[in-house]
């Protein structure tokens, strides 16, 4: 992992509401926003739509399985827009920096969660250690 | 500001490692070790731990879940979370103010840090979030 380098991947071809019903259990987010249909359509929404911790955690998965399981230093995302049902999620890496800290090889990456039309859901950056 | 809730005893359970890990479509064999590394956004399931505990953002059941939107959030590690841990939690409000939105009218925005502590009190990981209460629905 160098100055530059870059990693993209498809890591949903089709989000499913069932995906935010697991999440919801597995997080303890239980806002009705994201399973119930009626209560999106109360709050304004077209539809339920992910939580962003879902899909920022699809993003910490990309990372992990790049990375390294132990090696996230710092993991940030700051959410740009909803992830709807029926959507194809894709994940994007790009090194800007590699240092030494604490005795450590670390690498910054820019990170970005878009969907099949380029639309951006996640703007994020993480700190990771490398070899 | 100094709002530092109680603390509380948060573990890092081996069988909700490997729920969330799956729930965030994470397949790596590490998550059937015993001494499993937590994935980098498992945190946030200290929510299970404190439903009963006000929080500091007096948020919970009087807020309306209609309108309140997750802004940013960050993890930082000391050192990975993995299974077995017993850490204490502590939460804290450290930022709040508003700003008027193009789309969702006046945003509300709590920024809130939780530090987790190991037995010994050294810090091992941070997790910073903010949450946005909106006076009504944000489509784009």
């Amino acid at each position: 992992m160098d100055e530059g380098t870059q990693h993209s991947a498809v890591v949903i071809e089709k989000v499913d509401k069932a995906m935010f019903v697991r999440y919801a259990g597995a997080s303890g987010d239980f806002n009705p926003i994201h399973w119930s249909e009626d209560f999106a359509k109360s709050a304004g929404y077209p539809t339920v739509f992910a939580q962003g911790m879902f899909t920022a955690g699809v993003l910490a998965t990309f990372l992990t399985d790049w990375a390294g399981e132990s090696n996230v230093r710092r993991f940030r995302t700051r959410f740009v827009g909803q992830v709807w049902p029926g959507e194809q999620i894709t994940c994007s890496a790009k090194v800007t920096k590699v240092y030494e800290q604490d005795g450590e090889r670390r690498a910054e990456c820019e990170l970005s969660v878009t969907n099949e039309k380029g639309e951006r859901k996640i703007d994020g950056d993480a700190t990771v250690v490398v070899a | 500001m100094s709002n530092q809730d109680a603390g509380l005893e948060w573990v890092v359970e081996r069988g909700k490692v490997a729920e969330f890990a799956r729930a965030v479509l994470n397949e790596s064999a590490e998550h059937s070790k015993p001494d499993a590394v937590a994935p980098p956004t498992f945190p946030q399931t200290l929510s299970f731990w404190r439903a009963r505990q006000p929080r500091p953002s007096g948020g919970g059941e009087g807020r309306d879940m209609r309108r309140v939107l997750h802004g940013e959030q960050e993890f930082e590690y000391v050192r990975p979370l993995r299974a077995g841990d017993v850490l204490t939690a502590t939460s804290k409000i450290v930022d709040e103010y508003e700003k008027e939105g193009k789309r969702g009218g006046t945003m509300r925005f709590v920024v809130s840090e939780t530090q987790f502590r190991d037995a010994d009190g050294q810090i091992v990981a941070y997790s910073r979030g903010t949450s946005i209460v909106t006076s009504k629905a944000t489509t784009e």
